[in-house]
């Protein structure tokens, strides 16, 4: 029971997972009906729902991000390329018209087919800077971040154009089995990713290139090639995220449209317990970290105030975890416990 | 006592008394002490784990210590940072060059005390000063230059100066010369005597005995944290340090000796005067199944870019590279691992352990490498193989989940070996297995590598102790220069006099 | 011997000196392209500063940062925190102004100053920190008030409209501001710090190798916490020249700015990976973003994302140029150990 207990709580998820119910608690307190969920018209809705629902594109940038974290890199292209997903996919739709549609100018499937091979294109674009060209990932991803939003501008001729396409709406606004679809979109790809990394060598390997590319590439592993696909990954995550997104308020707005996402992302992948250095991953936690960042978000705009102040809570909670995962804390606490343990005659080797 | 110099020696410029370290599940210092004269050079030996290391790290402040006292000339002192110890007077020069590469050499010898004038750095003066400083050791370069455009042996060489520039009296070289070659460490010891003679007490640290022997006054051997004892170098002979180092009478090496061989065996992998650029030039050589064919010669000399040509990390634009008989092309290591070509890089830490990952996916890593993304193996199959050779390499680890940054050095080399065991290899090429490594995990390492031969496998061995490529080689390959000098059979007289001949015959006097 | 070495220091320059180079192209083009419509007179090219004052100011700070191996993302949150804490506290606190400027000066410093204990004693990456340190600053805009304040102190308002005149020629009038010579006196800061002093020197040595740099004895929790100190201050005094641009103060001011700081940093010439760059080359990475933004406006036609494009595409030219020149150091320098053998 004891040694359960140690397991739990020096579990990297255990952190987040506290940091995730204090907020979750602090919330019940602070507005009644935090926790209640009513059924309207065959569908749920509550706060909880919402949270949930609204943390879907973080939760689904996370993904990809903590697999790009965990060979040592960091994706800042990701929300330029989720709004890119949605400038793209809507200006599909509306082909050459010039008024709000409601069909499509192109058959449905290929829409998404176009939009998602774009963003992955563009992953792998960035994967190929880092791992052909040996450039840091954060410099190398810096390129789409500042020219994705450019070219989202360049399709949709800066302007924030609209659709009515009934379909496209299901995707970021439908319901299936009284939830919202979205909900089901992000365990789709959490599942695919976590399968495809667990369920094959390509965890290992990516988190064989994260800690250690050289000796990786000894032991036969094709770094670069886990490099672009990892990168791969992470754009085609953003296409997924950029079309809920889209699909969410029906317009693709190149401008704001998933606005620092990515430093979201990479928040909640930090938040999960994947360092920043490479390595060991943790998917679950990056889920986590993504519901601790929508959690707060929403338990700000109970107060009255403007939602940016949100930022300031979000910081101070992040200082917390952040602190609790450092070094300088761990090195304490074993010093705490080296004490106690010279103190009781501890054994020396 | 007075030296002709009039330096007094025997006069005692740092002691150590009843130094305690403690760390997380480790008492890596148990009540040592430790003595430095004036004018002496000091080697302080032990196996990895011994506490050497932290022992220096205690006298130059990188740690505080958990009891006893540091005196520097008879006056207490509590260094409190490696920059602290230097203004008392306790330089040290660690194993990699510590000094930064983008900034000029001038600047490495003087950061952080660069000369001023008023608020500014006085560029003038800081490099009149660096020149100088260098100068002392026969050192002549440009010292605007940033380091990096300066070999190894020059960077060692500013490392001393920095330590030295401030009048330093004890200078600490820990690990100095393990990269580099013998004329280096020839020049290195030149200095160093020189030092001694102005009076320097030097502590000397290093895992190649010989030096040891070159060069010391006196030895100190630590084992486990604790302090065997404290000897001159005359009254101490080599199987005697080696002895007091290991902690029991050991001579396991000289249980060691090649297998012979007695049939011609076929040929693995070829080399037909293949050449690569920058690398390696014309070499011709065979390695057959069942063999042990050393490589020796001296660090630079190409042994190593042979090895990565084999693995497919270095490519040839000429000659022919044949496995068994047929023309190959290995594009990458992975090509090599499909081949059955396994691989111990020289850089244990750099190219082979992946220190954050277990013990267990250490050793599957290059076998799943081989099958590939998707023909994953189970856990459980996982486990299986994992113990399997911690069984058989008899790998000191509580469990295959333990993180292999936490297993000693001897224990990190034999999970590599078993990595790549696990891929069922047909050629092993073993570039310096044992260094860095201790003495009893030598000799397991060397007598596995014999089994491994003797159940049929060719194996590439490489290794500056020549003694080792003596012991249990059948042939021998002798490089200089990226180029095959020679090879020597184990029926023409394979011993170490006869490749030093070898290496040194081709040179121009 | 004395014509390699001239090339190999050639080697460090190169990706600051091409981006001065790239300076004087982009403007020459501009200069036939929209020549006739005084693209080449004095007044633009005071523009080119007036404009860019801030961004300059806060490129000075991110050059120490980014040549110490660490990143700043908080310069633009900062910025605007200043923005709004002088508009606020002048207008509708009616504070003395004077004692404000110096307030947010302080603050910026002092919010530097924790991001840096952050990363050093705790070992936070700087990416983390000062994203945290960007939402602390965002969030307390908006914390104060959410509304834009007007600027119409009279202090403030006189600075900000000081200029001078330049002798010029032509019949458009050129001025130079305040903004200008505060950005100039920090470039002079800058350059001569990074040259001159312990501590720039200090920069280089921890951003060539953090480890060694400890091991040498540097005090690197000093030069760690100075560096994010100063660029703390660096982003306010943006943020005082952005509300001197402006005269409000608003908690939605500079979004962003980050962003263009850090890729006008790297199109001067300073590597992310830390350890190489100067100061200087960090103008020009500023000028370029000037010029770039000047190209649209002389155009008319093309509209303002074009610059977040072309912003793109020179980050990639410059990245692999300077990727570039690393691997022919290093193929060089691999050349020099075997001559040496």
């Amino acid at each position: 029971m004891n040694g359960l207990i140690r397991k739990l709580t020096s579990s990297k998820l255990f952190s987040a997972l506290m940091a995730l119910l204090v907020i979750l608690i602090f919330n019940v307190f602070l507005n009644r009906g935090f926790l209640s969920i009513t059924v309207v018209d065959g569908h749920l809705f509550g706060q909880l729902i919402d949270i949930l629902n609204r943390s879907v594109p973080v939760m689904i940038l996370a993904t990809g991000m903590t697999l790009v974290i965990a060979t040592g890199g960091t994706d800042l292209s990701c929300g330029a390329l989720l709004a890119l997903a949605g400038a793209l996919s809507i200006s599909l739709i509306r082909g050459s018209s010039t008024i709000v549609n409601e069909y499509s100018a192109i058959p449905f499937p290929l829409v998404i087919t176009i939009t998602l091979a774009v963003t992955t294109l563009c992953g792998l674009w960035n994967g190929f800077l880092v791992a052909r060209l040996g450039i840091q990932p954060i410099v190398a991803t810096l390129i789409f971040m500042t020219a994705g939003r450019g070219i989202a501008q360049l399709i949709t001729g800066a302007r924030n154009l609209t659709t009515n396409y009934a379909p496209y709406s299901v995707i970021g606004q439908g319901w299936l089995m009284m939830l919202p679809v979205p909900i089901f979109i992000a365990a789709a790809v959490l599942l695919v990713v976590w399968y495809f990394t667990r369920r094959t060598a390509f965890g290992l390997f990516v988190e064989a290139v994260g800690v250690n590319a050289s000796a990786a590439r000894y032991s036969g592993i094709n770094s670069s090639m886990i490099l672009m696909i990892v990168y791969s990954i992470s754009g085609l995550c953003a296409g997924v995220a950029g079309l809920i997104y889209a699909s969410g308020i029906m317009c693709a707005d190149a401008n704001n449209a998933g606005l620092n996402y990515e430093l979201d992302a990479i928040l909640a992948t930090v938040l999960g317990g994947t360092s920043m250095m490479g390595g060991r991953f943790y998917l679950g936690g990056s889920v986590i970290g993504a519901l601790i960042i929508m959690a707060l978000t929403k338990s700000i705009y109970a107060f009255d105030v403007a939602p940016e102040s949100a930022l300031v809570v979000k910081a101070f909670v992040v200082v917390v975890v952040v602190l609790i995962q450092s070094p300088f804390f761990k090195n304490w606490r074993d010093t705490v416990k080296n004490r106690r343990a010279a103190v009781g005659g501890g054994e020396v080797r | 006592m007075t030296e002709p110099n009039g330096i007094p020696r025997d006069e005692i410029i740092l002691e150590a008394k009843g130094i305690e370290k403690i760390f997380p599940g480790v008492h890596a210092l148990n009540k040592v002490d430790f003595t430095l004269k004036r004018g002496e050079i000091h080697s302080l030996m032990g196996e990895n784990g011994a506490g050497k290391s932290t022992l220096i790290k205690c006298l130059t402040g990188v740690y505080g210590t958990d009891g006893g006292v540091i005196k520097f000339n008879g006056r207490e002192i509590h260094p409190e940072s490696p920059l602290h110890a230097m203004s008392i007077g306790i330089s040290s020069v660690y194993q990699e060059v510590n000094l930064c590469p983008n900034i000029s050499v001038a600047e490495n010898i003087f950061a952080g005390r660069q000369p001023m004038k008023g608020p500014f750095v006085d560029w003038k003066t800081l490099e009149e000063r660096a020149g100088k400083a260098l100068e002392r050791f026969d050192v002549n370069v440009d010292v605007r230059r940033s380091l990096d455009s300066y070999p190894i042996a020059i960077q060692q060489m500013v490392a001393i100066a920095r330590a030295l520039d401030i009048s330093a009296q004890v200078l600490i070289l820990d690990e100095p010369t393990s990269s580099l070659d013998k004329q280096e460490v020839a020049k290195l010891f030149d200095i160093v005597r020189k030092l001694r003679g102005e009076g320097m007490g030097i502590i000397f640290i290093t895992h190649f005995l010989d030096q040891v022997y070159q060069i010391s006054d006196r030895i100190t051997v630590l084992r486990n944290g604790e302090l065997v004892g404290t000897y001159k170098t005359g009254e101490l002979p080599k199987i005697g340090l080696v002895t007091k180092m290991v902690g029991k009478d050991f001579d396991d090496l000289a249980n060691v000796s090649r297998v012979r061989n007695e049939s011609p065996h076929d040929v693995m992998i070829a080399l037909e005067e293949v050449s690569a650029y920058q690398s390696v030039e014309n070499v011709s050589l065979e390695l057959r199944r069942g063999e042990v064919l050393g490589f020796a010669g001296l660090l630079g000399s190409g042994r190593t870019e042979v090895a990565n040509l084999m693995f497919g990390i270095e490519h040839n634009n000429s000659g022919v590279i044949k496995l068994k008989g047929s023309a190959v092309r290995l594009a990458s290591p992975k090509d090599a691992i499909l081949r059955r070509i396994a691989f111990c890089p020289e850089d244990r830490k750099r190219d082979g352990v992946i220190g954050e990952l277990s013990v267990r996916e250490n050793i599957i890593l290059a076998f799943q490498a081989r099958l590939g993304i998707f023909r994953f193996k189970s856990l459980r199959q996982q486990y299986e193989l994992a113990d399997k050779y911690i069984k058989l390499l008899g790998i000191a680890t509580p469990d295959a989940d333990k993180k292999v940054s936490d297993l000693s050095g001897g224990n990190q080399q034999k999970v590599i070996l078993a990595r790549w065991l696990a891929t069922e290899p047909e050629v092993m090429l073993l570039d310096e297995p044992t260094r860095g490594i201790d003495v009893g995990a030598k000799a397991e390492i060397m007598k596995l590598t014999l089994d491994l031969c003797r159940d049929g496998m060719a194996i590439a061995f490489i290794s500056s102790e020549l003694d080792e490529i003596v012991r249990i080689s059948n042939r021998v390959v002798v490089m200089r220069d990226r180029a095959k000098i020679g090879e020597i059979d184990e029926d023409e007289g394979l011993d170490q006099e006869n490749i030093l001949k070898a290496i040194a015959g081709g040179m121009a006097v | 011997m004395n014509g390699r070495r001239r090339f190999s220091v050639d080697l460090k320059y190169i990706p600051a000196l091409s981006a001065i180079i790239l300076f004087f192209a982009a403007y020459a083009i501009g200069g036939i392209l929209y020549g006739d419509r005084g693209f080449l007179t004095t007044r633009t090219f005071a523009t080119l500063f007036t404009d860019n004052a801030y961004l300059g100011v806060s490129a000075v700070g991110m050059t120490l940062v980014i040549i110490s191996g660490g990143i700043d993302l908080s310069v633009g949150s900062v910025a605007a925190l200043t923005t709004m804490m002088l508009a606020y506290f002048t207008e509708v606190l009616h504070w003395n102004s004077a004692l404000m400027l110096c307030v947010v000066l302080l603050t910026g410093a002092l919010l530097g100053f924790l991001m840096g204990l952050l990363i050093d004693v705790f070992d936070v990456p700087p990416f983390i920190s000062t994203l945290i340190g960007m939402f602390l600053a965002r969030g307390l805009c908006f914390i104060i008030s959410i509304q834009s304040i007007t600027i119409n102190d009279p202090l403030l308002r006189s600075l900000g409209k000081w200029r001078i005149k330049l002798p010029t020629a032509a019949r458009a009038a050129a001025y130079i501001n305040l903004s200008v010579f505060t950005f100039i006196a920090i470039l002079i800061a800058g350059i001569v710090i990074m040259q001159f002093t312990r501590f720039g020197r200090g920069i280089y040595a921890f951003g060539g190798g953090r480890a060694s740099a400890k091991l040498m004895g540097l005090p690197t929790r000093r030069i760690q916490v100075g560096i994010y100190a100063f660029n703390g201050f660096c982003s306010a005094v943006a943020g005082i020249l952005f509300s001197f641009y402006t005269f409000s103060g608003y908690g939605r001011h500079l979004y962003g700015m980050e962003m263009d700081v850090i890729s006008s940093v790297v199109i001067g010439g300073t590597l992310l990976t830390g350890g190489v760059g100067y100061p200087i080359g960090s103008l020009f990475g500023i000028m370029i973003y000037s010029v770039i933004l000047k190209f649209i406006s002389f155009n008319g036609s093309l509209s303002s994302w074009w610059t977040k494009i072309a912003v793109g595409v020179l980050l990639l030219f410059f990245i692999v140029m300077q990727r570039v020149t690393v691997v022919l150091a290093n193929r060089k320098k691999r050349i020099q150990k075997q001559e040496a053998r």
